[in-house]
């Protein structure tokens, strides 16, 4: 009988937690899915001058500088297409880097070349490898897809709550878990801190300055350190507006060969 | 050169004059002793300055480089071959007259196609040269005079290039880079450089290139079509013994798209040489060329490229039956396959990129190895090796084999010199 009881209420007792984790894991991806809308998908689209400052341990300073187009294509926070076009440094300037976002298969990318009038499409790189050359990734800059990790909220203050995010799948990224501190008023993320498997902090994303452009709160200066190494990038936004009404087929190879300079100013 | 800058400010005033440009010397030297060409492969130094002025409805481009070589021994001014002191690369208008048209007028570069250093209807000017002595890779493209006309429409898209008179490839001559010579037997170089007759009339010689173009989802297909001449020396006048360049047609399609984790493309075309190439051993034949390549990032930061090329004679019975005793015949089919590593490191100042042409059916190839490291926003260094080996000396990347070398270069960019 005892037996009997010891192992219904361990029964209870499971599924009672299981059913707080479930409440609280849906509650954490409701806050996740507003971040991400947040932090990528504000207006039907963004046009802004991102200037970027990439700093290795020694010191050593690389600049770059691009206007950026972005659209979204479906209503439901997934697909959107990119346009980057590289004002300097010089030796890259005039490329322009288009990107597809898909939310059912892996992006369509373009690069276009001046000198040699080059439209190259690439191949869709690992999502978590160095966009530019800085030390923000591909996925930072076009954000992670909701699906690819479990969220958890792991605590609320009076300004933000903190949510622990665990890869589905672990063999194909480089952290065990990252921890997002997320405004509870705008719902940006402020600050990321990624785990690898020793449970090291080993790479930080810090905002420093958030306005509000055209209604929707913006980040206008962040930060994205390489705690191991030493080396991080600053990135500055400027020039941003919402909601201009870009054309579509501004995401052509019409206007990797013709800049789109009216958009880009 | 300051009074050069200051005219071109002076040209275009106003404030959205954008002017950069970069100095660059460039010295390299073959591996190995060429009885035919100067030790020095490369001895460049180079200033190229670089403007666009938008005006209201119309974009000026100008790039232009100043070249000092002494590697040549002519040094006179030609702009169409780019030997001397000025090699003007760009020098066009774009504007839109209808929302649907861009037009392009004027000298400037022109690619399309989907091959990786891998042309088929690709048929705008290449500066061979350049490409064998390790000059980067901007100036394996030889700038066109034309007017280019780009059409979109939802269903499809139009580029017609005219270029109204014939602008030939930057071809190995001799002058710069040694060659065999087949119909004479012997190796070409600065003392005895190939002698041509080339087609210079403009209208009546000149050039159509049509491209047709759309996506359908991820799909990206092409249709081409090129009439015009073979763009390097592919004939001799029986009379003259000068090399020709005999009249071609080009028939051509591309597609390419996402496979697997990578990108895929595949092209044909069908070159038509002159009407009597089949029986004149001096012309050069009709042809069937296909590719197909494959794209894929293996790594972090590191990708691979591969590509097989088929090069196939269309007329070869004709071909064998018509050729002079004594002559080398060419195999009916030329394979060849390529392999591209590229590998970036140190936040990406590190670039390591290998390049391989390997003809199983010739039995040789070209190796190209460059690394280049960005020591500031503004500084490069670079160096390269060009490998070119074989078996018979009379095979396409053999015959170059004199000419492998290694070569490092030096270049600062600057920007923004004469805004206002």
């Amino acid at each position: 009988m005892k037996n009997i009881i010891r192992i219904t209420s361990t029964l209870s007792l499971l599924l009672i937690s299981s059913f707080i984790s479930q409440a609280n894991g849906a509650e954490a991806i409701e806050i996740v899915k507003k971040a991400i809308h947040a932090a990528y998908y504000q207006g039907d689209d963004a046009k802004a001058r991102a200037d970027m400052r990439i700093i290795d341990k020694q010191g050593r300073e690389r600049t770059r500088s691009v206007s950026m187009l972005r659209k979204n294509t479906s209503t439901d926070d997934r697909n959107q297409k990119y346009y980057i076009f590289f004002r300097g440094p010089a030796d890259i300037k005039k490329t322009v880097f288009m990107a597809w976002k898909n939310s059912d298969r892996e992006d369509d990318r373009w690069l276009y070349l001046p000198a040699l009038d080059l439209v190259k499409r690439i191949a869709a790189s690992d999502e978590r490898t160095s966009f530019v050359g800085s030390h923000f990734f591909y996925e930072d800059v076009s954000g992670r897809g909701i699906n690819e990790d479990t969220h958890e909220l792991l605590e609320e203050s009076t300004d933000y709550y903190v949510i622990k995010s665990i890869p589905k799948h672990p063999d194909l990224v480089e952290f065990t878990y990252f921890k997002n501190w997320v405004d509870k008023k705008t719902y940006l993320p402020m600050k990321t801190e990624y785990f690898n498997k020793n449970n090291q902090l080993y790479r930080t994303y810090t905002v420093q300055k958030v306005s509000v452009i055209d209604g929707y709160p913006t980040v206008i200066d962040s930060q994205m350190d390489d705690n191991l190494s030493g080396g991080k990038t600053i990135l500055n936004y400027s020039d941003i507006k919402y909601s201009q009404g870009l054309p579509e087929d501004i995401f052509t190879e019409r206007y990797l060969r013709r800049p789109a300079k009216k958009y880009l100013q | 050169m300051v009074l050069g800058m200051t005219s071109l400010t002076s040209l275009a005033q106003g404030d959205e004059l954008e002017t950069n440009g970069f100095i660059e010397i460039r010295l390299g030297t073959r591996t190995q002793n060429d009885p035919n060409e100067k030790e020095e492969s490369i001895d460049e130094a180079r200033l190229q300055i670089e403007t666009e002025k938008e005006f209201d409805q119309l974009t000026l481009n100008l790039v232009a480089d100043v070249v000092y070589d002494p590697v040549m021994d002519n040094h006179d001014v030609d702009l169409d071959t780019g030997e001397g002191a000025i090699d003007l690369r760009q020098a066009n208008i774009l504007f839109s007259p209808l929302s649907y048209v861009d037009m392009k007028i004027g000298r400037q570069i022109l690619t399309w196609g989907t091959g990786d250093l891998v042309f088929i209807n690709d048929l705008f000017a290449k500066d061979w040269n350049a490409f064998l002595i390790g000059r980067d890779d901007e100036y394996l493209k030889a700038p066109t005079d034309a007017i280019k006309s780009s059409l979109f429409f939802n269903a499809l898209n139009i580029d017609i290039v005219y270029i109204p008179r014939f602008g030939a490839d930057r071809y190995i001559d001799g002058k710069r880079n040694s060659f065999y010579d087949r119909s004479s037997s012997s190796f070409r170089g600065r003392d005895n450089p190939l002698v041509t007759d080339k087609p210079d009339d403009w209208f009546n010689n000149d050039e159509l290139s049509l491209r047709l173009y759309r996506s359908i989802g991820v799909n990206e297909a092409a249709f081409y079509y090129y009439n015009g001449y073979w763009k390097s020396p592919a004939g001799q006048d029986n009379v003259t013994g000068k090399a020709m360049f005999p009249r071609l047609e080009v028939f051509g399609a591309s597609f390419r798209r996402p496979i697997a984790k990578g990108i895929g493309n595949i092209e044909v075309g069908h070159y038509k040489s002159n009407d009597n190439a089949a029986k004149n051993p001096l012309i050069r034949n009709s042809e069937f060329r296909f590719l197909l390549g494959y794209e894929q990032e293996l790594a972090t930061e590191f990708t691979s490229g591969i590509q097989y090329y088929l090069e196939r004679k269309l007329d070869y019975d004709e071909y064998t039956r018509s050729l002079l005793s004594g002559s080398f015949p060419d195999d009916e089919n030329r394979h060849l396959i390529t392999l591209r590593l590229t590998k970036l490191m140190m936040q990406q100042d590190l670039k390591l990129m290998l390049f391989n042409f390997y003809s199983p059916s010739d039995k040789d190839g070209h190796l190209r190895f460059n690394v280049s490291y960005k020591m500031s926003d503004s500084t490069k260094i670079e160096a390269g090796w060009n490998h070119f080996y074989g078996e018979k000396l009379y095979t396409f990347f053999t015959q170059f084999e004199n000419n492998s070398n290694i070569y490092f270069s030096i270049r600062h960019e600057f920007t923004g010199l004469a805004q206002h």
